[in-house]
């Protein structure tokens, strides 16, 4: 970007995150006005508006930055079309940025404690450029790979430590020198973007915001071990993030880096397809993946033999996570030296979260390995909203567990999150506060997993059926004596007896949740009372006379007018009219409805 | 929708779009998922005819093709509204109330996961996750997104399009 580096820029965030808030209309907006004042001819240069991918910030969308030359770039939050004229007005005409709409410090400590590697393109440069791209060290990891062995650059990979960022953490460098080692001159290499999580959006972040990062890493990946056809499995939920890989590899295809004219001396061409799910979760198990991709239902089956023996089409095939694709081209532009003084001693570099729920800054957050968890919620994403107190974190999917207020200080890293009894997962992180009911929780993520499941089994097709059909019990206040034993007895039993990844995972929800908050399930089972006041069946929707701040916020949500209040007083909610739709609920900060 | 009025939609099918999806994938290995998920966007469902069109020139059986198309959640055997209300339940979504959209949702308009509109104007669906975390609860009217929704403003949201054609 050398040759724009005397440009004014604006730099708008057009994720689904940004364009769901306007982006569109603030980027037209920009481009009426610069035609409007006549911006090229007061600035003398012309001015780009970039699409970026995104920054992370989403909760604080439309973000823009204005960076004129020779200046510090500026970030406004918030923006929309109408604000627009002013910032052009007096931050680009009169060069007074407009200090009440710039992001506030908390922007600033948003981005402190992160170390943004996987991410330092993204929101930086325009996805779509793959001049942008090669201007930012775009290919050269992977011009750097092409002059080593296929050995060595397995060796660089194993030294460098970096572990799968897909969940399980298996070292990526073995796992290329088994799919390398198997016979067979035809393998294939897949990147799984089949982000199913709920709660997870890290994948598409990167798949939008650097698609030619993937590329490049899965470029090197396919190089060591040997393989001349890759596939991208990307959910097509996604239509974004297929939008711009599918334009990224139609351009390495023109200019040769893919297929045919292989510029970059492959000792065979490679070739590179983008396989659309279809909206399965168990199609994120490496066996179920390749069984949609041959065009079946997506089934896993059982392993051994794994995919780097027999994978797709009975091919020896090495499957890899989105973001450990992306840390490759990172390892190869800076060495293996520099990723392992990254992070702890058993997980090297970083790792990308999504922070949702309940928490202030919500948005994808990526920190060193080693980080605790205290800190990626307190210090980067500014604390719990409304100023309730912390209950829980869910960490890890509905794979993983709910970490409670003790195991804060759990670090990131693969083992530490397993000792403490959630895992890393994909890294989604849903923040839960006292509104949130624990065993409502473990009865949503049970209900997510046992529709998922593909059926193939019999422990996790009717095992965890039966588990949602007691967690539902129990939250509508029907529980019985003995229902924990009976649900911790078959956790364990689905656990063991499971064919693959889904089923062996999806009671941890229950078993961590039984294990840290046991009171909440007895006080269902027992009193008939949901101690969060969040089970619906359980709520009386009467406000509590002694909590009550008599601060007026319940009748100005309620959508049907239930209730009255009038200043200084208690509120009241008429049963007559309410629709129980927990609208006030929801608003009161001081837990004063039940 | 009426009996009568389905088998009129079943008559009516042409099959130019779908012989034209499969024209284009039938080389490719693997090439049953990319026909359906063709045939599904040009017609906005699968309908029964092209299964066995696509049966016979893929020479696979149709009871494998329906087992794909039950088998993942994308696929839909039935014509759709022309607005689809995706209304997010992932985790995010579900803490922060989604369970409250999808009944304003249900009350606004009668209809349920799945469920179409009598008007086939709007088809719910429940989704596990959109991926826009950040501004949960969310849902989707086709392809515009809206974010941080309460059941306020997710009314103004039906009444919007409840006022388009």
């Amino acid at each position: 970007m050398a040759e724009n580096a005397e440009k004014l820029k604006i730099l708008i965030c057009t994720g689904t995150g940004g364009l769901a808030s306007g982006a569109a209309a603030v980027g037209d907006a920009f481009k009426a006005e610069f035609e409007k004042q006549g911006v090229e001819a007061s600035v003398g240069k012309r001015c780009e508006v970039v699409g970026t991918g995104c920054r992370g910030l989403c909760a604080n969308d439309v973000l823009v930055d204005v960076c004129v030359p020779g200046q510090e770039p500026v970030t406004y939050d918030f923006v929309t079309p109408e604000l627009v004229p002013q910032i052009v007005a007096e931050h680009i005409l009169a060069h007074e940025p407009v200090a009440k709409k710039v992001a506030g410090p908390y922007y600033h400590k948003f981005l402190e404690k992160q170390q943004r590697v996987i991410f330092s393109r993204c929101g930086t440069i325009d996805a779509e450029s793959i001049e942008d791209f090669i201007s930012h060290r775009g290919f050269t990891g992977v011009k750097k790979a092409v002059t080593m062995s296929q050995d060595e650059v397995i060796e660089e990979v194993k030294k460098s430590g970096l572990r799968g960022r897909g969940g399980g953490g298996f070292p990526t460098g073995v796992k290329w020198s088994f799919a390398k080692g198997s016979p067979g001159s035809e393998k294939y290499l897949i990147c799984n973007a089949d982000e199913g999580d709920p709660g997870a959006f890290m994948d598409r972040s990167v798949l939008e915001g650097d698609p030619y990062g993937l590329i490049e890493g899965m470029m090197i990946g396919a190089y060591a071990i040997g393989c001349t056809f890759a596939y991208v499995y990307v959910r097509a939920e996604y239509p974004l993030a297929i939008k711009r890989l599918q334009m990224a590899i139609d351009t390495c295809y023109e200019l040769g880096y893919l297929g045919e004219k292989n510029v970059l001396g492959f000792p065979r061409p490679l070739d590179m397809r983008i396989k659309a799910g279809a909206g399965a979760f168990v199609c994120g198990e490496e066996t179920a993946l390749m069984a949609s991709i041959e065009g079946e239902r997506g089934m896993s089956r059982p392993r051994p033999p794994f995919p780097a023996v027999r994978g797709l089409w009975g091919k020896p095939t090495n499957i890899n996570n989105v973001e450990t694709f992306a840390n490759v081209s990172y390892i190869f532009y800076n060495g293996a030296d520099w990723y392992s003084s990254i992070g702890t001693e058993g997980t090297k570099g970083t790792k990308i979260f999504a922070l949702t729920g309940k928490v202030k800054h919500t948005g994808l957050v990526e920190v060193p390995a080693g980080t605790t968890m205290k800190e990626v919620i307190y210090d980067v994403c500014g604390g719990i909203l409304n100023n309730r107190k912390f209950k829980a974190v869910q960490a890890g999917g509905p794979s993983g567990g709910c970490l409670p207020t003790e195991a804060l200080d759990a670090i990131v890293d693969y083992d530490s999150l397993i000792k403490a009894g959630a895992m890393m997962g994909s890294g989604g992180l849903v923040v839960m506060d006292e509104t949130t009911c624990m065993v409502d929780i473990a009865r949503f993520f049970l209900n997510f997993t046992r529709a998922e499941s593909c059926g193939k089994c019999i422990p996790c097709r009717i095992g965890l059926k039966i588990m949602l059909e007691i967690l539902e019990r129990i939250t509508q206040g029907n529980g019985r004596e003995g229902d924990l034993e009976l649900l911790e007895d078959m956790a364990y039993d689905i656990k063991k007896s499971s064919l693959c990844g889904l089923g062996q995972t999806a009671p941890n929800p229950v078993l961590s949740t039984l294990r840290y908050f046991r009171h909440e399930y007895e006080a269902h089972i027992k009193t008939g009372e949901c101690p969060s006041h969040s089970c619906k069946p359980l709520l009386h929707f009467e406000v509590i006379e002694d909590a009550c701040k008599k601060c007026g916020m319940c009748p100005k949500v309620c959508p049907v007018g239930a209730i009255t209040w009038e200043k200084g007083t208690v509120a009241f909610i008429d049963k007559d009219i309410c629709t129980e739709c927990t609208s006030c609920y929801d608003a009161c900060r001081f837990m004063a409805i039940k | 929708m009426t009996e009568t009025a389905q088998q009129e939609t079943v008559e009516e099918i042409d099959l130019t779009a779908a012989n034209r999806v499969i024209d284009k994938y039938i080389d490719m290995h693997g090439s049953l998922m990319p026909v359906l998920q063709g045939i599904q966007e040009a017609y906005g469902y699968i309908p029964e005819e092209t299964v066995h069109l696509t049966a016979e020139r893929l020479n696979v059986y149709a009871s494998q093709i329906y087992g794909v198309l039950t088998f993942y959640a994308q696929f839909h055997l039935q014509p759709r509204g022309k607005y689809i209300v995706r209304v997010c339940m992932g985790t995010a979504c579900h803490v922060k109330g989604a369970g409250r959209i999808a009944e304003t949702l249900k009350d606004r308009l009668g209809i349920e996961h799945a469920e179409t509109t009598e008007d086939v104007k709007f088809t719910a669906e429940y989704v596990a996750c959109i991926g826009a975390c950040g501004m949960a609860p969310v849902i989707m009217v086709n392809d515009a997104t809206y974010g941080s929704l309460t059941v306020q403003k997710m009314d103004d949201v039906i009444k919007k399009y409840q006022a388009m054609d």
